[in-house]
């Protein structure tokens, strides 16, 4: 096969769902669909019968460019010693609202 | 505007009789298909489907139930009435076949009761109007699930086209039998309360045509219809559903969750 994602299922896609209108789409599976109508649609049947959102991506998988689970070291572990890049050094006057 | 179901319910009931029969065989035989689906994103669109169908049923059934007068319940109505009783379409309780055929099933229907219950929900009738106006986008959603499936069946492969095209062929002698219009719905129509068979008929075929034309499949020409599920003259395979869907209430009648 020229695609491993391709079978007689359709190719694979992933699906992202926005619960609410303004906060941002959130990863919520995948499934299989011959092109981009059909996986809109099988999406809101397998991710949203429960009312569980308001707006659907569907990107095919291997549009996606995924860190490798082997570079976790060099991309990740750097950040782990420098606990000054959370804003946590300073007081919050009061009063400031939305923090 | 209740005083139009009152003046006399018999018509009334046997109209709503036969939308709630539609929904519910139709729904029995979708759900035939759960955990069968020929793949699991279409086993859960037709279970969400079916499950739809069978929830505009139990509406229909307590309106219909309440047209009888008789303090029946939906599942007296739904479990305790034999073949001849039921008011369903022919087309409905056609056995699924391949998938092919269960779509183009489901898709010759749906354009009827896209139609039908767009109409409906201007009904005179309160209630019909308010079970209408609830099912509507459902059924626009079921139609476009169907219509989807066409278009890609049609204009897939050939062997697509050809177990679609057959399916048609076997299934086009059903479709009059939707729109047979009983002696006793003439007043209806007259009274603004259910829509003139006539008037589906002419949108249903434009609709069919243009969206079999884009699918690259044949409407079949006119031909001999098969008709009788108003006078309780169904086809044989309609008895076999209610054997194996009435069981439970003809076994052990009255049986409840405990």
């Amino acid at each position: 096969m020229d695609n491993p994602q391709k079978s007689d299922q359709g190719m694979l896609w992933e699906v992202f769902i926005q619960a609410s209108p303004g906060i941002p789409h959130k990863h919520a599976g995948s499934l299989h669909a011959t092109d981009a109508r059909m996986a809109l649609l099988s999406a809101r049947d397998v991710y949203t019968r429960r009312s569980e959102g308001v707006n659907i991506w569907v990107v095919p998988s291997d549009a996606i460019t995924a860190s490798s689970p082997d570079e976790a070291g060099s991309f990740f572990e750097p950040s782990n010693d420098k606990p000054y890049r959370h804003p946590t050094f300073y007081v919050v006057p009061q009063g400031v609202k939305h923090l | 505007m209740i005083p139009v179901a009152d003046k006399n319910n018999e018509p009334l009931f046997h109209y709503v009789l036969r939308l709630a029969d539609n929904c519910l065989i139709l729904g029995h035989r979708l759900s035939e298909w759960c955990g069968k689906g020929p793949q699991l994103e279409e086993d859960i669109a037709l279970i969400n489907i079916a499950l739809d169908h069978i929830g505009r049923a139990r509406s229909l059934y307590d309106y219909a139930a309440l047209l009888q007068g008789l303090h029946k319940t939906q599942d007296d109505l739904a479990y305790r009435r034999d073949a001849w009783d039921f008011k369903n379409n022919l087309l409905l309780e056609q056995t699924n076949g391949d998938y092919a055929k269960t779509i183009v099933r489901s898709f010759l229907y749906d354009v009827f009761a896209h139609s039908q219950y767009r109409a409906l929900a201007s009904s005179k009738d309160e209630t019909l109007k308010a079970i209408a106006e609830k099912s509507n986008k459902e059924i626009a959603y079921h139609l476009v699930h169907s219509k989807e499936w066409i278009l890609r069946l049609g204009d897939g492969t050939s062997e697509s086209n050809t177990r679609t095209q057959q399916a048609l062929n076997e299934l086009w002698k059903y479709t009059g039998d939707l729109f047979v219009c009983t002696p006793s719905e003439g007043p209806l129509i007259g009274l603004g309360v259910i829509p003139d068979p006539e008037t589906l008929k002419s949108h249903w075929h434009n609709d069919v045509q243009a969206i079999l034309d884009e699918a690259g499949l044949v409407k079949p020409a006119a031909t001999f219809m098969q008709s009788g599920s108003q006078e309780g003259k169904h086809t044989e395979h309609l008895g076999y559903l209610l054997a194996e869907m009435q069981f439970l209430q003809r076994a052990y009648p009255d049986a409840v969750w405990d």
